[in-house]
């Protein structure tokens, strides 16, 4: 065999091996008994540890929905932090089994990197932030604005195809960090200050007077966060996929963790499909027929998760916005569990 | 009978050139310029010096559980005391935490005697943090083994995992670098092409592109599947690149050292190896303690990088402590505990070679 000599330097390692095995991600799941998950190494909302050191978040709560579906204990998660360039190598390697670390679903990283994108847990997009005293209701009336921005992120890009496409004049004052971008925008370096939305709330609420701080309406990229999976395992890519699917069908169809289990004697046949299985649909993602109970009852639906995270729960306060069900003014709109 | 000339003894200087006057007058007012700046810098020392004390202690908030709790004026040393366990422990489970305090206690114990002349035992407990110290502390930190529940290293961070990875750097990388100096005076060009190749290679890179390497490249080169403990991956890079380093200042030591110690050590028929270990290598490495103190506090400095790999040692811990909405503003209190931690080990280790230096001082003296 070809590769013997990387095999034996591979032994060598042996005792260091933490993970094996490519092709079926499930049973090596179930074998390891612990979904490996990145997140980001701290973004509030999305994923940071607390207090107790318990890591909260969006994305977080998405990664223990899988646990929960796979292993029946949405507990059984070990976190990897992880920094933008590790995250792809971290997923294409095999550290991880499902990054969510509000990752953009583009299509680049989609075609190029060997990932599959599952899904979209979260609509975000870039947007603005005055102060109110600026007088600004739109940014369409941003020209000539000097833009407290952070260097080497998308942003940057979207924002110079925003200026131009408008044709309108700006002035970058670029930052290394979100924080000191914060600390430049306060110190009055710039009259506006860009990010994606669901960074720009978090970063208000460290503002001291932040009633006089407004967040413009225009969303001038689309930046939809998703799990990633590696490419090739349809089994993992379609139980990473059904599990967000399950808890936006279960916000749907009003299925919550207070009234799961009351919800079990429920009439509607499309509710007995997701709470009790029935038509074997755990059975045909190989896994049993209490998957999406479990991820109801330990994690919660959709709206549970939002609000409790980014949402009227949590300090960030964001609306639903774009992130609504379809049939409540959003996009959110999951394929049916039948 | 004669009495001999008796010197009337001697007055005692005038008071104001004497004592702290003296000083003062001689050192701070000995000129109006003097003077004006004396009091000038006072004033600003002064002012300075109030604003900081009244911001960290006076108007400081230290009692409560929450933002609510400081009112804003001074630091908020509430948020600090409220994640002070993640800023030591990281994520290690609160039950399993005394092993890290033993681990803690031990380092503690064994290093404070080393700053006295004359501790008991002083050098056999040396070559126990040498030796049977990084054993002892792999097995209880790690655990699995003796009942101890195992704690994977993605659980480690805050100043337990500064100290894990700065000891590693410390104690592998001192014997690499003294066999690499060795290798680069020897006289057998392969050992020397490799030694010096190998300084060169690790000494021309940033030890933040180490790093990188280790998280994001090595793992692609891997077969797949394969997965090594990113840990040990920025363990080893960090050992090899403080390697080379240490390796370029024991050299400098080595080549101190005049050629009458070498040919003496030969006359004395002493091999290579001893006349290295006995004769050559005491001389040279007390020479050189300084260099190999600044490289030890560099590298305790440098574990901070670590950040960029997604690993919560004390300054990560607290970067991605500051960002909790739950908090607002308290970044300067964050960023001066981790300073203040950092400042303690490394005045520390200065201090030790400062009298590590004093006690080897053995007359060079003319």
């Amino acid at each position: 065999m070809k590769s013997t000599p990387i095999l034996v330097a591979a032994a060598a390692v042996a005792a260091l091996v933490a993970g094996a095995a490519q092709a079926a991600t499930l049973d090596d799941v179930k074998s390891k008994g612990v979904l490996s998950c990145g997140v980001s190494t701290g973004l509030p909302g999305f994923s940071a540890p607390d207090a107790n050191k318990n890591w909260n978040g969006i994305d977080v709560d998405v990664c223990r929905a899988i646990a929960a579906a796979v292993l029946g204990d949405a507990g059984k998660v070990k976190f990897t932090p992880l920094t933008a360039k590790e995250r792809f190598t971290a997923l294409q390697s095999g550290e991880i089994d499902v990054l969510a670390r509000n990752t953009t679903w583009t299509h680049t990283r989609d075609t190029s990197l060997g990932l599959n994108f599952t899904g979209v847990h979260y609509y975000d997009g870039q947007g603005f932030l005055v102060t109110k005293s600026l007088g600004v209701k739109s940014a369409k009336e941003l020209d000539g604005a000097a833009v407290c921005i952070q260097a080497g992120t998308t942003t940057e890009l979207n924002l110079a195809d925003y200026f131009r496409f408008n044709k309108m004049q700006y002035k970058a004052v670029v930052f290394d960090t979100s924080e000191q971008t914060l600390a430049g925008f306060e110190a009055n370096r710039c009259d506006v200050l860009t990010s994606d939305q669901s960074q720009l709330y978090a970063l208000r609420t460290k503002i001291k007077n932040a009633a006089n701080t407004v967040v413009l309406p225009e969303v001038i990229s689309k930046e939809p966060l998703g799990p990633v999976v590696r490419q090739g395992d349809d089994q993992w890519f379609n139980i990473v996929k059904w599990t967000l699917n399950a808890m936006i069908n279960a916000e749907e169809l009003g299925v919550s963790s207070k009234n799961v289990d009351a919800k079990k004697s429920d009439k509607n046949p499309a509710v007995a499909r997701l709470v009790v299985g029935t038509g074997d649909m755990g059975k045909k993602l190989g896994l049993d027929n209490d998957w999406a109970y479990r991820i109801l009852k330990q994690v919660g639906n959709y709206s549970e998760i939002f609000e409790r995270n980014v949402g009227s729960g949590s300090p960030l306060k964001i609306s639903r916005g774009l992130n609504a069900l379809w049939n409540q003014g959003g996009i959110l709109y999951a394929p049916p569990i039948r | 009978m004669t009495t001999a000339w008796q010197p009337s003894p001697s007055l005692p200087p005038p008071a104001s050139t004497v004592g702290a006057v003296g000083w003062a007058r001689s050192n701070l007012f000995s000129t109006w310029l003097s003077s004006v700046f004396t009091v000038v810098l006072s004033l600003v020392t002064v002012y300075f010096l109030w604003q900081i004390l009244d911001w960290g202690i006076f108007s400081a908030d230290l009692a409560g559980k929450d933002q609510s709790a400081c009112d804003g004026d001074g630091a908020c040393w509430v948020f600090v005391k409220d994640r002070f366990n993640f800023f030591i422990y990281g994520f290690y489970p609160d039950a399993e935490q005394w092993r890290v305090n033993v681990m803690f206690f031990l380092l503690a114990a064994l290093i404070f005697p080393q700053f006295f002349e004359n501790a008991p035992y002083k050098k056999a407990l040396g070559w126990i943090f040498l030796t049977v110290y990084p054993v002892v502390s792999g097995v209880l930190l790690l655990g699995g083994a003796f009942g101890l529940e195992f704690v994977d290293t993605d659980k480690w961070g805050g100043l337990m995992l500064t100290l894990v990875l700065s000891y590693v750097g410390i104690v592998a990388a001192l014997p690499i670098g003294i066999l690499l100096a060795l290798g680069r005076r020897s006289e057998m060009p392969v050992i020397r092409t490799i030694c010096v190749a190998f300084i060169e290679l690790w000494r021309g890179v940033p030890l933040i592109s180490v790093l990188f390497m280790a998280s994001v490249m090595l793992p692609l080169f891997l077969p797949e599947g394969t997965n090594f403990n990113k840990l040990l991956r920025a363990l080893i890079g960090i050992t090899m690149f403080q390697s080379a380093y240490m390796a370029e200042v024991v050299r400098g030591g080595l080549q101190a050292i005049p050629r009458g110690q070498y040919e003496a050590a030969a006359a004395l028929g002493l091999g290579y190896w001893r006349s290295m270990w006995l004769v050559i290598l005491p001389q040279a490495l007390k020479l050189v303690i300084p260099g190999i103190v600044n490289t030890f506090i560099a590298l305790f400095k440098d574990t901070t990088l670590v950040l960029i790999i997604g690993l919560f040692e004390v300054l990560g811990g607290v970067q991605s402590a500051i960002i909790d909405p739950a908090w607002q503003n308290v970044a300067a209190e964050g960023f001066f505990f981790a300073a203040f931690v950092y400042w303690i080990f490394c005045f520390g280790m200065s201090r030790y070679s400062q009298a590590l230096e004093r006690k080897l001082d053995t007359g060079h003296h003319r």
